[in-house]
């Protein structure tokens, strides 16, 4: 089993989120990560969305993406060539004898301190899947009292971008 | 992590309709892309048409009887606004119209002449300008799930699209089952339902159910239309959709307050569908690959599937077939496709395939797949399945080639167009002088057709042979008729037994196997094509899940004929039972005669529960019974002979017949037997 990065445009409307989770869950794949936002043109979002699974299932669900009437177009995005995103926010246990040490990690990650409590600190910190796991593990031994994490977005690297061809008008037999 | 997008709570959860989910930050509402498609409309949809127009229109739409208590009016009507004079109906351009008109006028515009269905109290709205349309018949049936078989009948029996109406909720929920059928299938049938209106949606309203969330699933596409103004946009866009590509079901599923508001009717609409587009040419160099392995192979087979008659594609497949000389097996959904009679025909492959389509497709080098999707039913047992054959796979859904087992050389497109490419193609091979001998193959392949042909016994005692009543049927009305099954021994036995010359007069339930298909499939059917003879071969079983429209056949002058194979049993379960459960029979007895416990059933030994004829009788149908091989084609003549009414024959058959040759669920295709314990002799001399 390989992580597999799909960047999905579809149609901004409603429904279609719950077309392509739905048929996720109906062939059998788990969801690892899912983020869904704007884009550039209004009437279009983009879901990126993490799969664990082999070539041939990812061939198959990829096609069947891209029957449902509402995607316009599917890219995998390999790790190498993208650029690769997500975001924590850890609220971590930082009384007065820890705070130091924490604050000390949180600046060696490059992350921010974004509230704060008398015995709590809150770090919001961005980055690809790796850095944040080192990140957790070392704040872990403080006492993480609470973590949410986003669905990872990615993009393509270079002056590239997926959204211009599809919106071109598409020739019936193309 | 989908919880997140996918809880209705929220600040505006309230005012959002099920399942209406937007990316987070989508903030406006979605306009039309600068892409939007040209109003095409299908050129199945605008194939010529025979408006028959009903002469009778006494039978008025009555609501749904579960409406709530305090309505003194009628819902809807007070809220309809003038009626337009006729003669505006057909002037280009805008026109001042209620939602609910619009409907009926885009209706008329995209072709639709038949609509079947129930009205209700969210779709009342639609069916008051029904009344007034002069080209859009509606045939009120009894049950919902019988309007979805009906339109699934017609579109299978003339090839364009056919329409259900229901209303909110159960209504809806009632529709499930043909759209899953219709999806199974790749049917072309709009679905149109009425939805509770846009304030309730959300709230577990009256009659309220996500039935656009439901049908996900099952439909090729569907719609939740709130807003009046999108209604005939989304009315040819279903169409387009439905009928286009891999055919399918389409869904739409209308707020009532949007058919209530008025708008302006606008036509012909741009479709909006930016991300739908498909593919209908093929690939030419796929296409001269193919022609050049059709050339070097020893041992091809054409495994034709269903996409050949959507397609329209059955002369296309004949002549390649006789360019090439190939031997062609035909799916139980493309029966007719090829002529059963030709030499050529090895029948159809699969579970209850012939001996010699298993063993071709078994033993052959290639195989060239045209509209078809490598069912689990035909190739058995997958990873030995044609172990040895290279597999040209030509289909117009690309997810499914490779799906289920790897193409060697995929085509994408249309199978008319596929077929016609690789003629040229192939004849372009024949030039050159590159062509293969077939004749050690054919004649191996005639060998196991000659030996292993399709039969079955009498019975010992007497009792009619449900296999030779199929099979007289299909003598007696010729294959002009159309044949429609349910699902079960009758339904293989009618695929075996019936010789099929022409595409569309075989209509079953393939893929998603729908007891109670048959009466309103062959309803739908004979309305599709009137000068038809359309007969309804039928279990007990079956027939009873469904025969409720036999009431709307007769009320609505629509003189099916119905063959009931009688057996007293839910016989291909039962045959699973014989088979693999050491003939434990648990509940698939459906005849009072047999010994049973209780008793209060012994008491009704040897009565007829139901009686068939009483209950033909009962619906304004002729009832007939037939228990001897004698009258077997004297029953038949005289139910042919009957034109003004629909007609049941009871026939009642031994019950312990089989459905012969087999291979078991989950077993190779080569572990076929062509009777009970009786393996054919492949003989080795073509490997």
């Amino acid at each position: 089993m390989t992580r597999h990065t799909l960047s999905v445009l579809v149609e901004n409307k409603p429904g279609v989120l719950v077309r392509i989770a739905g048929l996720f869950a109906r062939r059998g794949f788990n969801i690892d990560s899912l983020a869904v936002g704007p884009t550039e043109h209004e009437e279009l979002s983009r879901i990126t969305i993490v799969v664990n699974c082999e070539e041939h299932p990812l061939e198959q669900v990829t096609k069947q993406l891209n029957k449902l009437i509402n995607v316009l177009k599917i890219v995998e995005l390999e790790p190498g060539s993208t650029v690769q995103r997500e975001l924590i926010l850890i609220k971590v246990r930082a009384d007065a004898e820890s705070r130091s040490r924490v604050l000390e990690t949180v600046s060696l990650f490059r992350a921010k301190v974004v509230d704060v409590a008398l015995d709590v600190i809150t770090v919001e910190a961005t980055g690809n899947r790796e850095k944040l796991d080192a990140l957790i593990k070392v704040l872990e031994p403080f006492g993480i009292k609470e973590l949410v994490q986003s669905g990872m977005v990615a993009i393509g690297r270079g002056s590239r971008s997926i959204t211009d061809r599809a919106l071109r008008p598409v020739e019936r037999s193309a | 992590m989908t919880e997140q997008m996918t809880g209705r709570k929220g600040p505006e959860g309230a005012e959002r309709p099920p399942g209406a989910l937007r990316a987070p930050g989508g903030k406006t509402p979605p306009s039309p892309p600068a892409s939007a498609e040209p109003p095409v409309p299908s050129p199945r949809d605008l194939a010529a048409r025979s408006p028959h127009h009903q002469a009778s229109r006494a039978d008025q739409p009555q609501p749904r009887p579960a409406e709530p208590p305090l309505p003194a009016q009628p819902q809807g009507a007070p809220l309809a606004a003038p009626e337009p004079p006729r003669a505006q109906v057909t002037t280009p351009g805008k026109l001042h119209a209620t939602g609910a008109q619009a409907l009926v006028y885009a209706l008329e515009r995209v072709g639709a002449d038949v609509v079947f269905g129930i009205p209700g109290g969210a779709v009342l709205p639609a069916y008051d300008p029904l009344l007034d349309s002069q080209t859009i018949r509606h045939i009120l049936v009894r049950h919902e799930q019988g309007a979805g078989h009906a339109a699934t009948g017609y579109a299978q029996a003339t090839g364009r699209v056919g329409v259900c109406m229901a209303t909110s909720g159960p209504g809806a929920t009632n529709l499930v089952t043909p759209i899953a059928d219709a999806y199974m299938d790749s049917v072309p049938i709009v679905a149109i339902t009425g939805q509770v209106p846009t304030n309730l949606i959300g709230t577990d309203g009256f009659q309220e159910a996500d039935i656009s969330g439901i049908t996900i699933p099952i439909t090729k596409h569907n719609f939740l239309v709130t807003r009046p103004e999108d209604i005939a946009r989304t009315i040819g866009e279903a169409f387009h959709v439905a009928s286009t590509g891999r055919p399918g079901p389409v869904l739409v599923d209308i707020a009532k307050d949007a058919m209530q508001a008025t708008t302006e009717f606008v036509w012909p609409v741009p479709f909006d569908l930016p991300g739908y587009h498909p593919v209908t040419r093929p690939h030419a160099r796929q296409v001269r690959e193919a022609a050049r392995l059709i050339s070097e192979s020893r041992r091809p087979v054409l495994y034709v599937g269903g996409g050949v008659i959507k397609a329209g594609a059955a002369a296309q497949l004949r002549e390649l077939a006789e360019l090439t000389g190939i031997p062609v097996v035909t799916t139980l959904m493309a029966r007719g496709a090829f002529p059963d009679r030709h030499p050529q025909h090895m029948g159809m492959p699969g579970m209850h395939g012939t001996v010699a389509a298993v063993g071709a497709l078994q033993k052959a080098d290639l195989i060239v797949a045209l509209g078809t999707r490598f069912d689990d039913r035909v190739t058995g047992k997958l990873d030995t399945f044609a172990p040895g054959a290279l597999i040209v796979h030509a289909d117009i859904d690309p997810a499914e080639i490779s799906k289920n087992r790897r193409a060697d050389v995929p085509i994408v497109g249309d199978c008319r167009e596929v077929i016609a490419d690789l003629i040229a193609a192939v004849r372009a091979e024949h030039e050159q002088g590159r062509r293969a001998d077939l004749t050690a193959w054919r004649t191996q392949l005639d060998s196991w057709r000659g030996t292993y042909p399709l039969g079955y016994d009498e019975p010992g005692d007497g009792t009619l042979a449900p296999q030779h009543v199929i099979e007289r049927i299909g003598k007696i009305a010729g294959p002009e008729a159309v044949y429609v099954a349910g699902v079960g021994q009758h339904q293989m036995w009618a695929a075996q037994f019936i010789d099929y010359e022409n595409p569309g007069t075989w209509i079953n339930s393939g893929g998603l196997g729908t007891m109670g298909f048959a009466v309103p499939a062959a309803m739908g059917a004979k309305v599709g094509r009137p000068d038809a003879t359309v007969w309804a071969i039928d279990g007990d079983g079956c027939f009873q899940m469904t025969n409720q429209e036999l009431a709307t056949c007769a009320l609505e002058g629509i003189p099916v004929k119905i063959a009931i194979i009688n057996n007293g049993s839910l016989g291909m379960v039962r045959q699973w039972q014989t088979l693999f459960y050491n003939e434990r029979y648990s509940n698939t007895d459906l005849h009072p005669s047999s010994p049973n416990p209780v008793e209060e059933a012994r008491k009704l030994a040897g009565t007829r529960i139901p009686d068939f004829v009483k209950l033909a009788e009962a619906y304004g149908c002729e009832g007939i019974r037939c228990e001897q091989n004698a009258d077997v084609d004297k029953v038949i003549e005289r139910a042919m002979a009957i034109e003004d009414r629909p007609v049941v024959v009871d026939f009642i058959v031994h019950r312990d017949a089989m459905v012969w040759p087999m291979v078991a669920a989950g077993t190779s295709n080569d572990d076929i037997k062509f009777a009970r314990g009786m393996a054919p002799d492949w003989g080795g001399s073509s490997e």
